[in-house]
């Protein structure tokens, strides 16, 4: 790790664990929840070259499971999470393989049109409550011994997944698997010549991405207490890109300072109403106009550092 | 009362007829992303959002200046496409050299904005659009009874489609048009100005978004939403069909209408989804899609 990432990484860990001093935890801890979504995106965007439309399916189909599981069948809450996990690694398994299929922008499409029908089975199941969604989740005692009630506790939960969440996508992208996704990136044919499954490649990283936006999901699930529509629907989707793009596409740390932004963002401009999406897209435009880098892409390249 | 399949002929006959109207909205809308696919290489996510400004901006003419739905369908596709032209000039314009995603992602944020700014103005709930007198009531055809406007809706979208299809594939206009979907370099060598063509095109697009929206107006109810999730299923509709052929994302979206309707009489349930289920199968199967050639 460069000294430089060292030093953002220390800061990042150090602003979380300071910040609930003069922060409303709950809103740190979606902040977190968050953050991990756009990292997880990233994954994909960032260094496979793979726009995905769809993602909220993820996060969404994981607090769903985690919610379910949680309440329904009384799991605790560390297998509440694994278990929304696995879902969205199941969901991420079925989509990439017919989402992989087409390229570019077909496959912002397809993806897209496969998170609405997911959408819309939600809509209409039984078990999600529809337009309700469900609520009350109990958020339990961790290993049977740390009382999730107490929102310390909540908090030092989300942080430990948060930061090992983050590490594992640090470490995906600087191993020789990553390596060869950016080569995809850049230029597939050549990958292909090389003698890389390129779709092979895709596939493992579609997965991956999947696997942790559904960590973030079923966390998120826990922190609220509640599943809803709203983390299916395909603004959400949109929400992730933009947190992406105005982090940073390809940096390590953007997605982080992204998802903050966007999320604070919305907090405080929750009572104008439809302005929160105007001004999410004037960011949009902004950002791809005349801001491609993104707020730590502009501030690497100021630097002349990674970060 | 007849029946088919167990179903009453009156109730089938109104789904089909139902899912023609939709596939008239499909068709309209996914001929239009064609055509500025194939110049602009961009996906235009401010589809939706322009249908929807053809239906509010005919709702205003008739609000604020008395014109009726005739003048609507005239005047309403220059102005939403001449909007769609200057959003080319000032910004897609700067993406040609730029990874194709950078145009999705700033129309997407366009269609956030327009919705947005539409939603601040005329709130949620939908306005009424009345229906041109020349149009109203209906004809009993034997088997159904069928409400002239939406008779009106099919023939004028067929006839729209197919002179969309004919432009470009048998006029000379259409052949610069697809020769500089081959090579724009090369096209503009021979002293045509492409970036003018380009202009043009977009802005031909989105009138066909806006036409849709104006004939959409007096069925669905006038609303910031209301092309929203309707771009997502168009945005199907082309990867079923492929943005390759022309005639082929006529033919898909009328199709897809229909299936949708049938769904609606069979298994009520699926109605939403059926569309989404026929792409992941048609993925699977052709990942080209129906019409498409693999690049």
């Amino acid at each position: 790790m460069p000294r430089s990432q060292k030093i953002a990484l220390a800061l990042m860990a150090a602003f979380f664990l300071l910040a609930p001093l003069v922060l409303y935890p709950v809103f740190l801890m979606k902040a977190m929840c968050f953050a991990l979504f756009a990292c997880a995106f990233n994954l994909l965007i960032g260094f496979g070259g793979l726009l995905s439309f769809g993602h909220a399916m993820f996060l969404g189909t994981a607090g769903y499971a985690a919610a379910h599981a949680a309440k329904v069948w009384g799991f605790p809450p560390e297998f509440a999470i694994l278990f929304g996990t696995a879902c969205a690694a199941l969901l991420g398994l079925v989509t990439g393989l017919l989402a992989i299929r087409r390229q570019g922008i077909y496959f912002a499409m397809t993806t897209l049109a496969l998170a609405q029908m997911i959408y819309f089975y939600y809509l209409q199941a039984a078990f999600t409550g529809g337009e309700d969604g469900i609520q009350a989740v109990p958020r339990g005692m961790l290993f049977g011994f740390i009382d999730l009630s107490n929102v310390w506790a909540m908090y030092g939960t989300v942080f430990v997944i948060f930061m090992g969440g983050f590490l594992l996508v640090y470490r995906t992208i600087h191993s020789p698997f990553g390596q060869v996704l950016k080569a995809i990136r850049e230029n597939e044919q050549r990958a292909l010549s090389l003698g890389y499954d390129v779709n092979r490649y895709k596939m493992l990283a579609y997965m991956l991405s999947a696997t942790l936006a559904g960590l973030a999901g079923s966390t998120k699930a826990l922190v609220f207490q509640l599943a809803s529509l709203t983390d299916v629907h395909w603004s959400m989707s949109g929400e992730v890109v933009l947190m992406t793009l105005l982090g940073g596409l390809g940096t390590v740390f953007g997605p982080v300072v992204g998802a903050f932004i966007v999320i604070t963002m919305e907090n405080y401009l929750a009572q104008l109403g439809a302005w929160v999406t105007i001004s999410q897209g004037v960011i949009f435009v902004i950002c791809v106009l005349a801001f491609r880098r993104g707020v730590v892409g502009e501030i690497g390249n100021f630097l002349k550092k990674p970060l | 009362m007849t029946e088919i399949f167990g179903v009453p002929t009156q109730a089938l006959f109104g789904q089909l007829l139902i899912g023609l109207i939709n596939g008239s909205f499909y068709a309209l809308l996914s001929l239009g992303l064609a055509v500025i696919f194939g110049l602009l290489n961009i996906i235009n996510f401010t589809h939706g959002a322009q249908y929807m400004m053809g239906a509010f901006v005919a709702y205003l003419l008739g609000s604020k200046l008395g014109l009726g739905y005739w003048w609507s369908l005239l005047l309403v596709p220059p102005i939403v496409g001449a909007t769609g032209m200057l959003i080319e000039r000032l910004m897609l314009s700067k993406l040609y050299k730029l990874d194709h995603l950078y145009g999705l992602l700033l129309t997407f944020g366009l269609a956030l904005i327009i919705q947005g700014l539409f939603r601040n103005e005329f709130g949620t709930s939908g306005l009424p659009f009345s229906m041109p007198a020349e149009l109203s009531g209906g004809r009993n055809l034997g088997f159904m009874f069928l409400p002239n406007y939406r008779g009106w809706v099919i023939v004028a979208s067929l006839v729209i489609c197919l002179g969309t299809w004919f432009v470009i594939e048998k006029t000379k206009l259409g052949s610069y048009l697809r020769a500089a979907t081959e090579n724009p370099a090369l096209v503009q060598a021979f002293g045509i100005n492409v970036p003018r063509m380009i202009t043009l095109t977009y802005g031909f697009g989105v009138a066909l978004a806006a036409l849709a929206g104006v004939m959409a107006a007096p069925i669905y109810q006038v609303s910031p939403q209301m092309g929203a999730d309707l771009i997502i299923v168009v945005f199907a509709v082309v990867v079923i069909g492929g943005m390759g052929s022309i005639l082929g994302s006529i033919l898909t979206g009328f199709g897809l209408g229909i299936v949708e309707g049938l769904t609606k009489v069979f298994y009520p349930e699926a109605s939403n989804t059926v569309i989404f289920v026929i792409m992941a199968i048609v993925l699977a199967a052709k990942p080209a899609g129906l019409f498409g050639t693999q690049k």
